[in-house]
């Protein structure tokens, strides 16, 4: 299991791209994500899934995720929501 | 006829927006920088970046990586993450030495091992952009079986000879000639520089001709517009294809009667304008045109 002891964030705002917060959370609250987005109502489920399987295979069972996001496809979730796990683990 | 590379567009390798587009303009490849369009603090996201788009986004022309060279503290962390998404093309920024290029060769053989890609399948290019890289730049292009391409980094390199660049680039003229010559002598593809204002077309035109009479195979581009320039420029004629189609027939004629001298409306015809003739029409037929 991987604990998460700092913040990390990565991304930008602008158009396609999404910017991801990882912080500490306490054991066993789980991964809680707080997510804005323009799609949230079409997309919302399937952004937080590809986050949630960044974190899992990064073996990190409890965070604080705030993700931003402003149009981002899937490989840059991903790819965003990885380099703010990197950052928050570095 | 090989793998056309007239325009090699630089994409800058944090921005999700130009990189997920980054297919659509027609460039014969593209290039995902991870080096000068990338800020120092943001070095680690953009190869996540490329990675994440490279084993998601189908691309229909060749894909370059930009490296940060490998005397700098990311160059072999962009080696390390990029490669895995297997590449068709590694370009070093920089490159002065055959060496470096030989210590990539042996990163890229240990990834295509470790992932199982086959061996020799990812190539690399050099960008030469300093006067010792263009004193070294046969060696370089020579350095490795992997290499495909040797490109000149014009900006960087007459920094390097304090000067600038002149609206005809007779600052560049001898890099170019000795690129050149170092690309055909190796067998590999000699691709010039960007251009970078791209609102000057006319000084963008004058370019690219001028290359293009050099024998350069292509030309490094920064805007999509200037894409259809390049290759408008680099397609033959009809009076080219014309003439290269009357060249060879000319040339099986006199095979046919065993004739040694060949004439066509009165000039002589021998092996290199042949050779050049069969060229034109591979090329056209490369890019379809008639």
């Amino acid at each position: 299991m991987t604990t998460i002891t700092k913040t990390g964030q990565a991304g930008t705002l602008e158009s396609s791209d999404i910017l991801i917060t990882v912080a500490p959370a306490a054991a066993g609250t789980g991964i809680q994500i707080e997510l804005t987005s323009p799609v949230k109502k079409q997309y919302g489920e399937q952004i937080e899934a590809v986050i949630r399987e960044v974190l899992a295979k990064a073996g990190v069972a409890d965070a604080t995720v705030n993700a931003n996001d402003r149009g981002a496809l899937d490989y840059a979730i991903r790819a965003r929501a990885e380099t703010a796990l990197a950052r928050a683990l570095a | 006829m090989k793998k056309l590379r007239r325009t090699m567009m630089f994409v800058p390798g944090n921005n999700p927006g130009m990189i997920q587009n980054a297919g659509i303009y027609g460039a014969d490849a593209v290039i995902f920088d991870l080096e000068d369009s990338v800020a120092v603090t943001e070095k680690d996201a953009a190869r996540r970046l490329v990675y994440n788009a490279l084993k998601t986004i189908k691309y229909p022309s060749e894909v370059a990586i930009r490296i940060n060279h490998i005397s700098t503290p990311f160059g072999y962390a962009d080696l390390e993450t990029v490669l895995a998404a297997k590449p068709d093309i590694i370009r070093l920024p920089k490159a002065e030495s055959a060496e470096e290029m030989r210590e990539i060769d042996a990163i890229i053989t240990k990834a295509e091992e470790k992932y199982g890609f086959p061996p020799g399948s990812i190539k690399m290019m050099a960008a030469i952009e300093t006067a010792k890289g263009l004193l070294n730049a046969a060696a370089i292009a020579a350095a490795s079986p992997r290499m495909t391409a040797i490109a000149i980094g014009g900006e960087d390199f007459v920094a390097d000879l304090k000067t600038a660049r002149s609206r005809d680039g007779k600052e560049l003229f001898v890099a170019r000639s000795h690129i050149l010559l170092a690309a055909r002598a190796a067998g590999i593809d000699a691709i010039d520089t960007v251009f970078a204002d791209v609102n000057d077309e006319e000084g963008f035109i004058a370019e690219t001709m001028l290359i293009k009479e050099m024998g350069f195979d292509g030309k490094s581009v920064v805007n999509p517009r200037q894409i259809r320039i390049v290759h408008k420029l680099f397609t033959p004629s009809a009076a080219e294809i014309d003439h290269a189609r009357r060249v060879l027939a000319a040339y099986q004629e006199a095979l046919a009667k065993k004739s040694g001298v060949i004439s066509l409306a009165g000039k002589m015809i021998d092996g290199p304008i042949v050779t050049r003739a069969e060229r034109t029409l591979a090329y056209a037929e490369a890019v379809g045109a008639k």
